[in-house]
């Protein structure tokens, strides 16, 4: 069989041509959800600041958890096939292994995805992303997440075959990339945990539809965050897996010890499926004995490997840079740091992000009783924009302004505004979450639409401080979604009008 | 680099001296952190509880309605008030948008508050001292309670449950 391939003239990797165009339809499908999000972000924090209050209840509930889903589903999630299929074929100089099954996956998850969001806008699903039982949704809204998560799990059978197909065909040899080999991790996580979400949706949509009782709304919570906590550890391999990618493309760092980096990958698979607990720790239904030995010993194995990482990639980083001769005194490496090479800014804050605010937060908010003062208030989004957003989708941005030469073969358009580009969204996203971590302790809660509760019998109040709060968050919203929306026009306009990179068949 | 095939035998390159020291800490961290959870567990005191029964949405209904009628003391905005004497079972009821009843308790009395609700998923927090748990139907959980400062609470509803969710708000006395 005839594959076509051509040479990236910067790496020298010979680059398949259906690897190619899935790597394009992910991430730019990607993109657009980001996009919507990213514009419904700022209507949700414009209402929740309570001097605008913006959007009318029943609009806010439905965008936000339409919201959840466009971000943190179909966001994360195309990109993350995107990098799969990157981080195998291309990093292999591979073909890509059943292109017609990688299609699938697209096709699926892009349909899922459609039916959800029509779903969510004709007010047939206000149930949040969460979607707890007996809250229940149109019977098409659990199908479309069904189908979604089905093709997930093809693009992680596409990435397994192509590896395959790799050794077997002798394009390398010995072991895979430490790259490659975080993206396994990150494709052998997503397969455990889509089993979870199988196990939570599919009787909820069978319920739905009418074929069968509910299943016990505690057992669902339970099944639903086994698969809706698990599958965070799944962006948190590819994030990290792109941190290591990044340090090698912006300073030319190496791992300097492979044992260390792939041991505490390997932590993450044996260790990270338990602690999906700590979202039931103010639930009936689990012995206190249950949730600490979950939310205790395993998670603390899974910190391990976190704590590991934390000290390798800026490690690595560092020496790279002492290596290029940036020795003097103890940080002058850090003064001499790329720090105008938007990827390179982007790691840094995703790095710090994470770990500072994301990690440690999680981390308390997490413990048995700190979890009383913590569950269902603003805490909670606080912790996970510093994870998820600051710490992954900003490594996703930054892997972007390197994806977007190398795969689209494109010049990145306006480099000014992208040199500036992931220090308003970093900073923006670190002001929302540290606010709503701050307002999040005076018990103010999630997910509420009003909290003077004028419409209720009796009215609430906060206190000014906490108003002042929510000003603050929206003004870190706004921010960031300045900052967000910079990032999609740099990449469409890339895709549009950026200069053509000469390639050599 | 991260992205090519490592030397061969990589396994056998032992860990860098910085590489080994950090890994110490970090270990010995995480057995602290570890170790603080049942040891807090044991002696802070401070705990959710894990006493809780399986109970029909009906059943929790009923036994509701039979505790407001014994101990009912009054109306409020069309909600009943009750004040039940120390030491007895206490029923909060959850459902789209209210808690029912409004309580009135004594400082320093002890009484066991019976959480659920007869239709979805609500949230319980106690504002403005921020004490959150979870009411889900099928599930009767007891909290233990005293309360050690008078004044007026409110029961904010915090777990997504409805377009009506915001107007969820209950009440507590503790005189
Ligand atoms: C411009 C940047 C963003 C802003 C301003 C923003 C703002 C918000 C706000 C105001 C909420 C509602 C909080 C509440 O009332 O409970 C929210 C919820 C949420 N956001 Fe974002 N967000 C941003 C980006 C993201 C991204 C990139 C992701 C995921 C990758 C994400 C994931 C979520 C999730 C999962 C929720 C929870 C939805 C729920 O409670 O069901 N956000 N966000
Ligand atoms: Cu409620
Ligand atoms: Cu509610």
């Amino acid at each position: 069989m005839n594959w076509k391939f051509r040479v990236c003239p910067t790496t020298g990797l010979k680059v398949h041509d259906s690897a190619e165009t899935l790597i394009q339809v992910n991430a730019v499908t990607a993109i657009v959800f980001l996009l919507v999000g990213g514009a419904l972000a700022l209507l949700m924090v414009l209402t929740r600041w309570q001097v605008v209050h913006i959007l009318p209840a029943d609009y806010f509930y439905r965008l936000l958890t339409l919201h959840g889903i466009a971000m943190l589903v179909a966001w994360i999630i195309f990109f993350e096939m995107a990098v799969l299929y990157f981080a195998s074929a291309v990093l292999l100089s591979h073909r890509l292994a059943v292109p017609w099954l990688a299609w699938t996956q697209y096709i699926l998850m892009l349909v899922g995805a459609a039916m959800v969001t029509v779903m969510v806008l004709m007010g047939k699903a206000d149930v949040m992303f969460t979607s707890y039982i007996p809250l229940q949704a149109h019977h098409m809204y659990y199908l479309g997440v069904i189908l979604f998560a089905v093709g997930a799990i093809l693009g992680c059978i596409v990435f397994f075959a192509t590896v395959t197909s790799a050794k077997v065909e002798g394009a390398y040899e010995g072991s895979l990339s430490l790259v490659t080999y975080g993206a396994a991790a990150a494709a052998i996580i997503a397969i455990l945990t889509l089993a979870h979400g199988a196990i939570a949706l599919i009787p909820t949509w069978l319920w739905a539809l009418g074929v069968i009782p509910m299943m016990d709304p505690e057992a669902y919570i339970l099944m639903f965050w086994g698969f809706g906590h698990s599958s965070q550890q799944i962006n948190l391999c590819a994030m990290i897996a792109i941190w290591y990618l990044l340090g090698t493309l912006t300073v030319g760092s190496k791992p300097i010890s492979e044992k260390y980096c792939r041991t505490a990958f390997l932590f993450y698979i044996l260790f990270v499926l338990i602690p999906s607990e700590h979202h039931l720790l103010v639930d009936p239904g689990l012995s206190a004995a249950h949730k600490v030995w979950n939310t205790g010993y395993f998670m603390h194995l899974a910190i391990l490997a976190s704590m590991m990482h934390a000290f390798s990639v800026p490690a690595y980083v560092e020496v790279a840079l002492r290596k290029k001769g940036y020795t003097k005194g103890l940080f002058g490496w850090l003064k001499e740091a790329p720090w105008g090479n938007p990827a390179f800014s982007s790691l840094v804050f995703s790095v710090v992000g994470f770990g500072f605010l994301g990690g440690i937060s999680g981390v308390v908010y997490g413990t048995e009783q700190i979890n009383i003062i913590s569950h269902n208030t603003l805490r909670i989004p606080g912790h996970f924009h510093a994870t998820v957003v600051i710490g992954t989708t900003m490594a996703f941005m930054g892997v972007t302004y390197y994806v977007l030469p190398l795969i689209f073969k494109r010049e990145v358009a306006f480099p000014t505004a992208a040199r500036w580009q992931p220090y308003i969204y970093g900073t923006g996203m670190t002001i929302f979450s540290v606010a709503m971590m701050f307002v999040g302790g005076f018990g103010v809660p999630r997910r509420h639409w009003d909290i003077t509760a004028a419409d209720a019998v009796f009215q609430l109040n906060y206190g000014p401080v906490v108003n002042i709060g929510l000003a603050i968050t929206a003004i870190g919203g706004i921010l960031a979604a300045i900052g967000g929306l910079m990032y999609c026009l740099i990449a469409v306009a890339t895709l549009l009008i950026g200069k053509k990179i000469p390639q050599e068949a | 680099m991260s992205i090519n095939v490592p030397e061969k035998y990589w396994w056998d390159i032992p860990l860098d001296q910085d590489e080994k020291t950090w890994i110490k800490v970090a270990i010995v961290w995480c057995i602290l952190l570890t170790v603080m959870m049942p040891w807090w567990h044991i002696s802070g005191n401070q705990n959710p509880s894990s006493e809780f029964y399986r109970i029909t949405t009906d059943n929790f209904d009923k036994l509701t309605d039979k505790f407001i009628a014994k101990y009912k003391v009054g109306e409020e905005e069309g909600i009943d008030v009750v004040a039940p004497p120390a030491n007895t079972d206490v029923f909060v009821r959850g459902s789209q948008w209210m808690w029912e009843p409004i309580l009135k308790l004594k400082k320093n009395q002890t009484y066991r508050i019976h959480l659920s609700s007869v239709d979805v998923n609500h949230g319980f927090s106690i504002v403005p001292i921020n004490m959150n748990f979870q009411a889900v139907p099928g599930w009767d959980y007891v909290l233990t309670l005293t309360p050690t400062t008078s004044g007026e609470f409110h029961i904010v509803c915090n777990e997504f449950c409805g377009i009506g969710h915001h107007t969820m708000i209950g009440k507590i006395y503790v005189e």
